[in-house]
Formats: structure tokens, sequence, C-alpha cells
């Protein structure tokens, strides 16, 4: 096998010296952190890297020497690094050489373990990149993965400058220093202050929730119905999650932190940019205005609806009495809406000039707020679909109960299965009465099931976008997305290599560069914890449910939501 | 090392460029088919007599309009994400195997597989719609067994080159990992 020397692009160009690094034994590939330039004594040499050794955990070594002749040969320098090697006695021996400002680099190998193979393989690599990326999708013993770790272990050896005086001078990647690091420096010493504040607020907050006033059971299982309260209770979370003390263990966890505080500030701008919107111009009246005609024109909608559903809806006959009392029961439920509204009319400005000023808060807590309005505005429509819903499925069951009687069997509660049974005439005469009498009353109340569940489903999927669009809110890990974009090579997928210029007898030379992390795998990885449960039902069972007449039910309860 | 012309699984010609940087290290890549000027005329033509027929009908501009971005765009998106222009197979013997695709709009995307974890390259036959067609794949080790195969990667997935392509390439791959598998063995 080849042996890969990983050389950092900033080396390059440095005085003559002493490769530092590590070996890694089992790929048989050496990673170049730094040179250590003349002149300087072994001894300490060795101090210093049995120091690093400690602070690192990394077992670094001399791994060989580097010559640098800028202009003539020199004889003598040359013998003198031949004879450094027998002072380090590293495994194996390293010499790289590079004349002028050629490209293509002279390396030998000695005192390697099986002489016939010294093929080397030359890799540059961009240090600064390569410490500050993340590695995803990381197999086990993997080269790659073992050199990204000994460049971001050793961060200390990076941290001497090149001008510190010392006995140890060395090339390597430095940080030019951090831009406009007095506000860094300002922000975190401000952050500390504001994070005791809030984590006293939210401890507070939560004492005040957990009151057995609030936490009894009628007002909390109408907690339990809002969505606002769930947005409350998702911000309250995160907001304790980026507010506690203690640091982010790993680059997980630091993520989360971060892409939390980013999607707290956006909800947050986004939030007081509807309110300084809505409370400019008279706004708030305005909506108000408009609010009670629609809900009065959608009243009188559905009262045109149910006039066209008694008469002969596209032309099918129904049963005229049944038609009639349904058709009375829903209108008398519309005109108890339509006061309930009247009664309503001069409180609404107010309740919204209220309800507005919880935008503040953010964005996706104003959309729960909409869509427990939107919840509520509709109520009708929710009665409506249950009292269809519920006649239909009792017909549905009486029918196929009744079906099983005309086939001379029976449902056997006991054993849950079908069973046959020998049924006396009166009964079967009975049965069949009946099941002719629900069968021709069934297209009615299918109609009006049917045109209320369109309703129903009208609304839930206006809720569903809402929600949708507060989940997106809150999940959405948006300093990943920004990382990705901005500096590209802190996500790494992988590597990638490109072949440069080659001329035979010297070494194969490489360049090593950092293959990004595609969105895709930034939203999969880096993808908040939602709060909303996914719908446990498939586009097929919804089906089946709506067929059968089975409640799908409003709100907050699993699996309703059918997007 | 060379260019070779083939034909690919649907009869059109494409070339093999061959090159080996050093003993252990060569690069394959299979040049597609470039984009025929005919059929882009053809089918923007097409799409533009569709919107000028329906606006003589209606007599909306707005179509015309709605064409001409809708060409434009499907081009560019055409090119970006689904015109491919080369695909390359880069061996490095001590360190992997990476696999390029190149868009026609110059778009790279690169996956790079470390030496660990190849088991084996292969030719292998697959159905494709109603033809059987050869894949040249690279087979994955398991990392809990490694004697089973967890992950199958084809190459040149887009161009399909037949099979005396895939046995150039399959021998060249296979000279740089026996000589692999041979110094593993060796070693142990």
């Amino acid at each position: 096998m080849a042996v890969k020397i990983f050389f950092p692009t900033c080396c390059s160009a440095a005085e003559s010296g002493l490769l530092i690094g590590r070996w890694i034994s089992e790929h048989r590939s050496a990673v170049v952190l730094a040179t250590l330039h003349f002149p300087f004594i072994p001894g300490q040499v060795k101090q210093y890297l049995a120091r690093l050794q400690q602070s690192t955990g990394l077992s670094l070594s001399v791994l060989g020497t580097w010559s640098h002749q800028k202009a003539e040969k020199d004889e003598k320098m040359q013998s003198f690094l031949d004879d450094l090697s027998s002072i380090f006695s590293h495994r194996p021996w390293l010499r790289i050489s590079r004349e002028g400002s050629s490209k293509f680099w002279g390396c030998s190998i000695d005192r390697c373990d099986n002489e016939d193979q010294k093929e080397v393989v030359l890799v540059y690599y961009d240090e600064k990149k390569l410490m500050l990326s993340e590695l995803h999708s990381v197999t086990e013993n993997s080269e790659i993965a073992s050199v990204f770790a000994t460049v971001a272990k050793s961060r200390p050896l990076f941290a001497t400058h090149k001008y510190d005086e010392g006995p140890i001078k060395l090339t390597h990647w430095q940080s030019e220093g951090v831009e406009a690091s007095i506000i860094v420096e300002l922000v975190k010493q401000a952050s500390v202050p504001v994070c005791a504040v809030l984590s006293f607020l939210v401890s507070l907050l939560t004492s005040v929730c957990n009151l057995r006033v609030l936490s009894g059971k009628p007002l909390s299982f109408l907690w339990n119905k809002l969505s606002t309260s769930e947005q409350l209770g998702k911000r309250l979370e995160d907001i304790r999650l980026v507010s506690s003390a203690e640091r982010a263990k790993d680059h997980i966890q630091f993520m989360r932190k971060s892409n939390t505080v980013v999607s707290i500030l956006l909800d947050m701008a986004l939030g007081i940019l509807l309110m300084s919107w809505l409370y400019r111009e008279n706004r708030i009246s305005q909506l108000a205005d408009t609010l009670m005609p629609v809900a009065d024109r959608v009243a009188l909608e559905l009262q045109g609806l149910l006039q066209w559903l008694m008469g002969a809806p596209a032309g099918l006959k129904m049963n005229r009495a049944l038609d009639e009392v349904l058709g009375r029961f829903f209108l008398y439920h519309i005109h108890l809406w339509i006061s309930y509204i009247r009664l309503m009319s001069p409180f609404i400005e107010v309740i919204l000039w209220y309800i507005g000023l919880s935008a503040c808060l953010g964005l996706s807590v104003a959309l729960s707020i909409l869509s427990d309005i939107i919840a509520l505005l509709t109520f009708h429509i929710y009665c409506f679909y249950v009292y269809g819903a519920r006649l239909y499925c009792f017909k549905m069951h009486g029918l196929s109960s009744l079906w099983r009687l005309f086939r001379g069997k029976k449902w056997n509660v006991l054993r849950q299965r079908v069973d046959s049974c020998s049924y006396d005439l009166d009964q079967l005469f009975l049965g069949t009465l009946l099941f002719t009498i629900l069968l021709f009353l069934l297209p009615t109340t299918a109609l009006y099931y049917l045109v209320f569940t369109l309703l129903r489903l009208l609304v839930v999927l206006v809720q569903g976008v809402i929600h949708l669009i507060v989940d997106l809110l809150n999940t959405l890990p948006l300093y990943a997305m920004v990382l990705r974009l901005c500096r590209s090579y802190r996500l790494a997928a992988g590597v990638k290599f490109r072949m440069l210029e080659q001329q035979t007898g010297k070494p194969l030379r490489l360049l090593m560069q950092i293959n990004p992390l595609p969105f895709s795998g930034v939203l999969k990885s880096y993808m908040l914890p939602s709060n909303q449960c996914c719908p446990k039902d498939s586009w097929g069972s919804l089906c089946r449910k709506l067929f059968i007449g089975e409640l799908i039910y409003p709100w907050k309860q699993k699996g309703n939501k059918q997007d | 090392m060379g260019t070779k012309e083939f034909l690919d699984a649907h009869g059109e010609k494409i070339t093999l460029h061959q090159e080996a940087h050093s003993v252990s290290c060569r690069e394959f890549s299979v040049v597609c088919p470039k984009l025929s000027v005919r059929s882009v005329t053809s089918c923007t033509c097409a799409v533009w007599l569709a919107a000028y027929a329906i606006f003589a009908y209606t007599q909306n501009t707005l179509v015309l309009s709605a064409a001409i971005i809708c060409t434009i765009c499907g081009l560019l998106l055409y090119l970006h994400f689904m015109k491919i222009d080369q695909e390359s197979l880069l061996l490095i013997g001590s360190l992997g195997i990476q696999l390029t695709t190149s868009f026609a709009s110059g778009k790279e995307s690169t996956v790079f597989i470390e030496m660990c974890r190849v088991k084996d390259v292969v030719i292998n036959e697959a159905f494709f719609m109603q033809k059987v067609v050869y894949y040249l794949c690279i087979l994955l080790k398991d990392p809990t067994d490694p004697k089973e195969i967890s992950e199958i990667v084809p190459v040149f997935q887009s161009s399909k080159p037949r099979m005396d392509c895939l046995t150039d390439v399959y021998r060249s791959c296979q000279e740089i990992l026996s000589v692999k598998s041979h110094n593993v063995a060796t070693m142990d």
C-alpha cells in the first residue's frame, strides 16, 4: 500500500525544517500539521511535543524533514538534514524536498517496514477548513475521518502565533483574528445576564401554569384543545433550552441550540413586522368591520345551501319528509349561530385589538391564534358535520347488520366473527322491512353528510395549511442552512479529490477538498423536533373513515390533519 | 492513456477517456452524447405553437409571455439538473474511488468512497424498460459484517455504456484492486 502524506497548503512556502504531525499506521498515512524551523534544540522540540501530546491527546511526533531550496543547492544543509534522522527516531522517516518554486516535490521514505513499496501519494489540504468542518455520515475506522479528527484535535498547536517569542518556530495555519471581535465579546458578556433573566421568567411562568386552578379539569381540557396553548408551550420549552446555562456538549446539541435561537428570532421579527402592519392606519377596525359581514355572508350562503338541499338538489328526488326535518333542524342551528354572532359584534374590534398584541410573541403564535379563531367561527359547520356523520354512521351500521340478517348470518360478539344463524320468519320479515326503509332513506342522509363533510374538509384544509406554516417556522434549521450557504465547508458530507498536474518519477499529487452537505441532508440531520404529531392516517384510511361515517376529529386530536 | 469511441445502450455514440496518472491511480470518464440542437428547437417550437394557438383562441397575451418564461426556465432546469455531460470514475489505489457527475450547466456532484468500504467492482446485468443492460457497480462492505454487502453503487448510470466499454473499465479497475487486495493479504 502506498504511503499517503496529507500536507497543508499553507506550509508549502515554509522555510526548511522538520515536519510535525501524526502517523496513522493502520492506514499508512502521515498527517503533517506544521513545519518547524531552524534553529532549534532537539531536546526542547521533544519536550514541546510531549506537552502538546498531553493537551491534545494525539501522538504527535517529528515525521521527517522538509527542505525548501530557494536558490542554489546547499550541500551542507542537505547533509545536516540527513543527520537529523538519527536524532529523531520515527519510523518511517519522510523526506520532502522542494526546489525553488517548483510544483513537483521529491519525496522519499526511509526506515520503511516493507521496503519494496515506496509509492507516495501527496495530498494537499486546507488546514482551516478541515479544522472547522464537521464530517457527517462517518463510517468506522475511516481514514478520512481520522485525518479530520487529527486536524480538529490539534487546535492548541494552531493557537501559537508566528511572531510569538519562544524556543520553537512553527509554520501552520493561524487565524487572522476574528473580525468585529469587540462586538462578539460584548454580546458574549451580555448573554449571561440575559439568559439568567430569561430562565427566571421561564421558571416563573411554568410555576404559574402548574397552579392547581389552571391545571384543573375544565381549564386543562380547554388548553389541550387550543393550538395556541400548544405553540406557547413549545416556545417556552425552546426558551428554556436556549437559556440553560450549561454548555452544548457536542456539535448536534450546539446546532440544535443555535437553530432554535435563529428560529425564535425570525419568528419574533416576522411577528413584529405583522404587528407594525396591523396597528397602522386603523387596520384593526377595518378588519373587524369586514369580519362581521363575512360571517353573515357565510351564514346566508349556508342557508341558501340548505334551502337548495330541501328542494330537489341537482334533480335528485329525495324523501320529502326526512329532507324537511333535517333541513329545518339545520336551519334552526344557523339561526342560533347568527344571533350568537350579532351578540358578539360590538366586542369584535376590542378582542381583535388585544389578540393582535400577541403577535409580538411571534408569527407562529399569531397564526395559531388565527387557527383557533377559525375553529371557533366555523363551529356551526363542525356541528353540522357531526350531526350528519352520526346519522350516516348509524344508518350504515344498521344497513350492514340487516344485510347480514338478510343473508342468514349474524355478528358473534364473543368470538368476534360472523356466524350463520337461522332466523324466524317474523324476524326475517321485520328485518327486511327495516332494511328497505333504511336503504330508501339512505340517499337523503348521504347527501346531507356529503355536503357537510366537504365543508368541514375545507375548514380542516385551511387549518392544516396554517399549521403547516407554524410547523415550518418551528422546525426549519435556519442556522444550519445559512451556514451551508455562506460557509459551505463547515458541514461536510465527505471529501472530494482533484487531480493536480503530474510528472513521471515524482509522487502523485492530489488536492483534497471538502464536499459540502446537500441541502436535503442539512434538513434531514438538523430538523428541529416538531410538536405536531404526524397524521397516522394514510389517505386510504381517511377515505375509509369518510365512507363509513366515522368522525375525523377537529382541533388537535391525533391523526386528524390530512396534509 | 487514450480515447475510444463506444455505443451506449440506446445506440448513441459515447467516448471513453482513460488516463493513468500513476501505477495505482486511473481516471475513466465517459462523455455522454451532446444535446442536439434539433430536439431543443423542436421542443421550443412545439410549446410556442401550442401557446400561440391558445392565444389565437383566447386573445390573452399572458399566455405568450408565460410560454416564453416556461421554456426558458425549463431549459435552464433541464441543463442544471437533468442533462449529464460527463461521468467519471477516479480510482486511487490507496485512497478510494471517486465518482463525479458533471451536468451540462457546469454543476458537479461528487461522491467519494473510501477503500475500506469497497468490497469489489463488478459488472451486473439488469432489466431496463424492455431491455437487458449491463452496468458497472461498486459493492460496499457491510460495516458490521465485512463478508456481507450492504450497498450497491452503480457507475455510469446515465450514459449506460455497452458491455465492451464496461469490460475495458472493469479490467483496469481489477488490475489496481487486485494489487491492493494482494497487499492486504501479505500484510495480514
